[in-house]
C-alpha cells in the first residue's frame, strides 16, 4: 500500500485561512450566514474554519451546526455493511439564511445530494454554498461543483485520499493512498 | 459496523443487550429528526409496512403510523372490526393476501400468544409485534427502558417496581426481559390475585404492600386494570384496589424521596394513578409517548435495513 503526502501542515494552515478569507469577502459579518459541517469528517473542517474566524476575523456570533446525512443517503440498503448515524446538531433555523455547507472530500456528490435535501429540514435557505478542502475531479456522479476549495486533485478510483485532523490524529495532513 | 441479532422484533426474550444499545443509539438519532421543523427522513421510501391490527388500539397504532410516515414508508392499515376476519378468513390466508400486494413489513397486535412467532415462520416479510395477548409488547417495553435511561441516566442498578395487574399485562412480561436485560432489579406489585403464581422464577421480586414497594424503587411502572381481560373478578371493587394499590400524592410525600412515575397508558385516572400525580413533574407519561415514536423508528428503520433492494 503506498502513501503519498498531498497535503502537510504547514500547507493546510494556509489554505484554511485563504478559504476563511474567501468566505469574508463574499459573507462580511456573517450575520445572514451559517456554516454547516457535514458528520462525520467535515465537522473538523468547519470547526477550524469557523475557528479563524472568530479569533483572527473577529466574526462574533457566528453560527456552527453540524448536519448528518444518514437517513438520506441513496444507498441505505444498498450498501454491504450497514450505514452507521451521527449526531446532528443545528439549534437555529436556516430559513432564508445562506447556508455555507463544509465537507473535506468532494468526491461522486452523492453526499452532497443527501446534504441539500437533509437541510431543508430545517427551513428554506436564501442559498447554498459549498466549501471543501479537497476536490477529487474524477469522478462526478452528479452535476455539483464546489464555490470554495483547497486544492483540486485528480485521482483515479483504485486510489483514496484521506485528510486526517489534528484533534484526531495528532497532526494535519492529506494522504493518496494507492490500494494496488 | 452493527445490525440487530435477529430478523424480526417478536419479543425481547429474542434480544441481547447489543440489540437494546443499538436501537436505542438509534433512537436518538430520530428523537432529534422528529423534533426538526420538517420531522421526515426519506429512508424508507421504497418499502411498504401493513398494520394489522387484530385487537383494539389507539396508541401503539398511532405511534406506529407516525413512525412509519416519518421514514417515507407507505402504509397500509387493518383492523379485524371491519375485515374479512369476521367471515371466517385464516390468519395465514389474510396475511398472505396482503403480502400478494408487496408489502416488506408486517406490523401486528393479535390477541393470542405467539401470532408473531407463527407467522414469522409462514411468511416471507419481516414480523413486529405490537402485542400479542397476555405475552409480550417489545415496542412498549423499549420504550419504557429508553425513558427510564432519559430520565435517570442509566437502566443498569435502578429498581424498578411494576404496579398492578400484572397477570393479562404483555407490558409487564416485556418489561420485566428488557429491564432484567440491562441490569436492573425488578419488583412486582399488585393483588396477589393479578400477580401469576410461578412469576419468582423470572427473578423478579413480590411485594403485596405498595408503600414498601414505593420505598424501594427509584422508578413505578403503573399498569392499567385490565377490565376487558377479566372473564372473573379478581378483586371486590375499584374502590378498594384504589385504596390498596392506587397511587395517590399523599402517598408519594410519605415515602420520603423522589421517584419517577410511568404508565403505558391508557390511564384509569383515579383507579390506579390520581390526576394529580400523572399530570406532576415525576410523571414521564408524556415523554414516553414522544420516545415510542423514536423508538419504533428505530426498530423499522433496523430492520428494513436487513431487506434486500428489489
Amino acid at each position: 500500500m503506498a502513501q503519498k503526502t498531498l497535503l502537510n501542515s504547514k500547507d493546510i494552515h494556509i489554505i484554511l485561512h485563504r478559504l476563511a478569507c474567501q468566505l469574508l469577502e463574499n459573507h462580511i459579518d456573517f450575520s445572514n450566514t451559517v456554516l454547516v459541517g457535514l458528520q462525520p469528517r467535515g465537522t473538523f473542517l468547519a470547526n477550524r474554519i469557523a475557528q479563524i474566524l472568530r479569533e483572527e476575523y473577529q466574526i462574533k456570533n457566528l453560527q456552527l451546526g453540524q448536519l448528518d446525512i444518514t437517513f438520506f443517503r441513496d444507498d441505505f440498503r444498498r450498501r454491504l455493511a450497514p450505514l452507521e448515524a451521527s449526531s446532528t446538531n443545528i439549534n437555529f433555523t436556516i430559513e432564508d439564511k445562506k447556508v455555507i455547507l463544509v465537507d473535506d472530500v468532494l468526491f461522486s456528490g452523492r453526499s452532497i445530494r443527501s446534504a441539500l435535501t437533509a437541510i431543508q429540514s430545517f427551513g428554506r435557505p436564501e442559498s447554498v454554498e459549498l466549501l471543501v478542502l479537497i476536490d477529487r475531479r474524477f469522478s462526478r456522479h452528479l452535476p455539483i461543483q464546489p464555490n470554495y476549495k483547497g486544492r483540486q486533485v485528480d485521482v483515479i478510483n483504485s486510489e483514496k485520499v484521506k485528510v486526517i485532523w489534528q484533534e484526531n490524529d495528532k497532526k494535519d495532513a492529506v494522504y493518496i493512498i494507492n490500494n494496488n | 459496523m452493527k445490525q440487530l441479532s435477529v430478523n424480526h422484533l417478536l419479543g425481547i426474550k429474542y434480544l441481547n443487550q447489543q440489540d437494546i444499545d443499538l436501537i436505542f443509539e438509534t433512537a436518538n438519532h430520530f428523537k432529534e429528526v422528529i423534533n426538526r421543523p420538517i420531522k421526515k427522513v426519506p429512508s424508507l421510501r421504497d418499502i411498504t409496512i401493513a398494520n394489522l391490527f387484530f385487537e383494539n388500539s389507539t396508541r401503539t397504532k398511532l405511534s406506529f403510523e407516525l413512525a412509519e410516515k416519518r421514514l417515507s414508508a407507505d402504509v397500509i392499515n387493518f383492523s379485524s372490526a371491519q375485515s374479512s376476519v369476521k367471515k371466517g378468513e385464516t390468519l395465514i390466508d389474510t396475511v398472505n393476501n396482503i403480502l400478494s400486494m408487496k408489502v416488506d413489513i408486517i406490523v401486528m397486535r393479535h390477541p393470542n400468544v405467539g401470532a408473531g412467532v407463527f407467522l414469522s415462520k409462514h411468511i416471507n416479510a419481516k414480523i413486529i409485534n405490537a402485542g400479542d395477548g397476555a405475552h409480550e409488547h417489545p415496542t412498549q417495553a423499549l420504550l419504557d427502558s429508553y425513558s427510564i435511561k432519559e430520565s435517570l441516566g442509566t437502566v443498569r442498578g435502578k429498581k424498578v417496581v411494576i404496579v398492578g395487574d400484572i397477570l393479562h399485562s404483555r407490558v409487564a412480561l416485556s418489561n420485566i426481559y428488557a429491564l432484567q436485560l440491562q441490569g436492573a432489579e425488578v419488583m412486582v406489585c399488585g393483588p396477589t390475585t393479578l400477580i401469576p403464581k410461578y412469576i419468582t422464577s423470572l427473578g423478579v421480586t413480590v411485594e403485596t404492600n405498595l408503600k414498601k414497594a414505593l420505598q424501594w424503587c427509584d422508578v413505578a411502572n403503573v399498569l392499567r386494570v385490565q377490565h376487558e381481560r377479566m372473564d372473573i373478578k379478581y378483586f371486590p371493587s375499584i374502590r378498594e384496589y384504589t385504596q390498596l394499590f392506587g397511587i395517590n400524592r399523599e402517598l408519594l410525600n410519605s415515602i420520603g424521596k423522589e421517584i419517577v412515575i410511568m404508565h403505558p397508558g391508557p390511564i384509569n385516572r383515579g383507579v390506579e394513578i390520581t390526576s394529580d400525580v400523572a399530570d406532576s413533574k415525576q410523571s414521564i407519561i408524556l415523554n414516553q409517548v414522544e420516545n415510542g415514536v423514536a423508538i419504533r423508528m428505530a426498530v423499522i428503520y433496523l430492520l428494513a435495513q436487513q431487506i434486500k433492494p428489489a
